[in-house]
């Protein structure tokens, strides 16, 4: 606000100061001049009549010579006072305009305005600093789920594309250097509803930068930030940034829980995606032959390293090894797009295809020759672009994996559930059959959309019933709460992910499991149940209800003369 | 000597000086209260708000406060003459141009106030 109003007086003030000086002599020339009035009688012109002449004279609107016409010597002076005050005023205007067309002008306005805008939110939103490719996706997450964003990005046409983006939830954006500390501070930093930072500018040094400054100005905040640089992931790691995400790590584990454990993976999909449609049938893909590797580069390196590290035999197919560097034995020169490159590289007898270069068009031109040549491949498609999104679905390939949304999801599940993120991180180590088995389970609880997924923990805030009762030493345990001990009611269609209880992490827990304060439960089951059980959590009498059987007498007087307690 | 700070003092000083010459004299009086000198007292309280403009530090907000106070008592001085004269006619002799040299008045003060922070600036300036 006040750097606007300074701005506007600084470089107005010579303008300014020319008009007055012009005006101020026009009009006392006109005063000091003898004129005559209609009758020839001598008259002199008043400050008020002076003042109004020059002002419509200044402004050429020019009303004509009021109220009496002129004499000579007054029209002399008028020439000379028409030259000097037009063209001050001109200069005047000139300037005025000139000022605000600057960019410097407009970038204060702007920052006004989105400093104004975050000052007034009132609910938790996230501050997201970098709107690329994982910025955009995440921001798109998100906003589908109706949180509140505010974004900003160094880069302007970044900043413009979010207004033309079509987003359920309106998002705050500015075109600011994140690295600088006044402009998180715009941003929200220090507002109370700001509830997490997430880091994702292309530059590990910003990253670094903001979540040092998060955590130094806010050390309770959660602070996300990406990397890909194990030097700086360890820097971030010594002041206690939240998470770390590598965006070519993530999509690597991705890949590998594809590939180890597609029960899981059909899990992680069903349970992050709040649209996605059940399908029940875990995708298996072969493990025992020859897979084809084509893109070397950072993506490529991280696919390579889990492949062979579950034993695949994997041939690369790169088409700049100078550049990319290039593993230590079974690679070919080429882009993977030609026929020729595909079977020097043995695609007749492959059993799978990884298209994972940076470019979407020799993506579909690998997998579409390579399906020429051998039908039977099972072929992973890396989707770059999202806009891409018509043909990628136009080719059949039996499974497409678009980093930048992998990693948003990633993001967002960390942001929303970071129980959902333990949850994955134990479950890796079982097997896939039970996995397969969780998935027979997840597909009877939910009713053909995506189950929610969310966190509760036993403390006075979230679950005050239970809280209470636990704290009067009644034993409770998980059955309870899904309401399957009493005989008059059927039970919760909900499952129990994950316990957390201090350090230790308990997978699916029993539900003889009896419970303690503090510990943090993961549920997942349709939305409408979820109220049911919050409704547990919080109703004395309900919960009474399902410890006991008893049904409490409400008010004193029933309490009194009614309960034989 | 800086050229700046001698031009930014002259209008304050001149800004009070003149505005003391006008209100001089006989307050019922129009023979004492020149319009010319009212004129030369507004243009060089505009000049003088102008020079405070886009002065970002505290004793320049004060500054502006008091020259946009004696703008606003001219402004009205001003307003009195013309409607009197020209709109209703008044004769200028009697109350009239009490309540024009009044108004001028509360200005002068206004302006005095300036020229105090003023010296009071000049007086703490270390260089």
């Amino acid at each position: 606000m006040d750097s606007i109003v300074y701005l506007i007086f600084r470089k107005m003030r010579q303008p300014l100061l020319v008009l007055i000086i012009t005006h101020a002599l026009a009009i006392l020339g006109l005063t000091l001049i003898p004129g005559q009035d209609a009758n020839g009688e001598p008259w002199r012109m008043g400050f008020f009549h002076a003042f109004y002449f020059v002002s419509y004279m200044a402004t050429t609107i020019g009303f004509g010579e009021i109220p009496y016409a002129f004499t000579d010597t007054q029209r002399l002076w008028v020439l000379v006072s028409i030259y000097a005050t037009v063209i001050s005023w001109i200069y005047a205007i000139g300037a005025l305009i000139a000022l605000v067309r600057e960019p410097g002008f407009q970038y204060a306005l702007a920052q006004r305005r989105f400093v104004a805008r975050v000052r007034r939110l009132s609910e938790p939103f996230y501050l997201i600093a970098g709107y690329g490719s994982v910025g955009s996706e995440l921001v798109d997450v998100l906003t589908d789920r109706h949180k509140h964003v505010v974004v900003i990005d160094a880069d302007p046409k970044q900043i413009d594309l979010l207004g033309l983006q079509n987003l359920r939830e309106d998002v705050i954006g500015f075109a600011g250097n994140a690295a600088d500390t006044q402009t998180l501070l715009y941003a929200g930093l220090q507002h109370f509803c700001c509830t997490a930072v997430v880091a994702l500018t292309s530059s590990n040094e910003v990253n670094l930068k903001i979540a040092l400054t998060t955590k130094l100005l806010r050390p309770d905040m959660q602070v996300i930030c990406r990397s890909d640089s194990a030097s700086i992931e360890a820097n971030m790691a010594s002041f206690g940034t939240d998470h770390i995400v590598d965006p070519f790590e993530t999509f690597a584990m991705h890949l590998t829980m594809a590939l180890q454990s597609p029960g899981l993976y059909l899990v992680r999909k069903w349970l992050s995606s709040p649209t996605y449609i059940a399908n029940a049938e875990p995708i298996y893909p072969p493990l025992q032959g020859k897979w084809i590797l084509c893109g070397y580069g950072r993506f490529g390196k991280s696919v390579y390293e889990r492949l062979t590290n579950e034993g695949i035999e994997v041939i690369v197919v790169e088409a700049t090894p100078e550049v990319t560097g290039k593993p230590h034995h079974d690679f070919v020169i080429g882009r993977g797009t030609e026929a020729a490159t595909l079977i020097e590289a043995g695609v007749q007898d492959a059993v799978g295809l990884v298209a994972g270069t940076d470019d979407d068009v020799n993506n579909l031109s690998i997998v579409m020759t390579a399906a020429t040549i051998n039908p039977d491949l099972f072929v992973i498609l890396r989707q770059n672009d999202r806009r891409n999104q018509a043909i990628i679905d136009a080719i059949d390939a039996r499974m497409v994996m678009q980093p930048s949304h992998i990693v948003a999801q990633s993001i967002q599940t960390l942001l929303a559930t970071p129980l959902l993120h333990d949850f994955f991180t134990v479950a890796t180590a079982r097997t896939d059959d039970w996995a397969c088995a969780l998935v027979s389970r997840l597909v009877a609880i939910s009713q053909d959309i995506s189950p929610a997924v969310w966190e509760t923990t036993l403390d006075a805030n979230d679950a005050p019933a239970v809280a209470e009762q636990l704290a009067l030493g009644q034993l409770i345990t998980l059955d309870m709460l899904v309401e399957k001990n009493q005989p008059s009611v059927t039970g919760l269609p909900l499952i129990p992910l994950l316990l957390a209880r201090d350090e230790e992490r308990l997978l699916l827990p029993e539900g003889s499991t009896s419970l303690l304060p503090g510990d943090k439960l993961l549920w997942t089951g349709p939305q409408s149940v979820k109220q049911r059980l919050m409704r547990t959590l919080l109703d004395a009498e309900q919960l009474e209800y399902l410890l006991t059987g008893n049904i409490v007498s409400r008010g004193w007087i029933f309490r009194r003369f009614f309960n034989p307690r | 000597m800086h050229f700046e700070k001698v031009v930014f003092s002259f209008f304050i000083v001149l800004a009070l000086t003149l505005n003391f010459g006008f209100i001089l004299g006989e307050i019922e009086n129009p023979a004492h209260h020149p319009v010319y000198e009212l004129f030369a007292v507004i243009l060089v309280n505009l000049i003088a708000t102008i020079l405070k403009f886009g002065d970002r530090s505290q004793m320049g907000a004060f500054l502006l406060s008091t020259s946009l106070v004696a703008m606003l008592q001219l402004g009205a001085a001003a307003l009195v003459w013309v409607i009197a004269i020209y709109t209703l006619h008044l004769p200028l002799a009697g109350g009239v141009m009490a309540m024009i040299v009044s108004l001028a008045a509360g200005a002068f003060l206004a302006n005095l106030i300036s020229v105090i922070l003023l010296l009071i600036e000049a007086a703490m300036l270390r260089r």
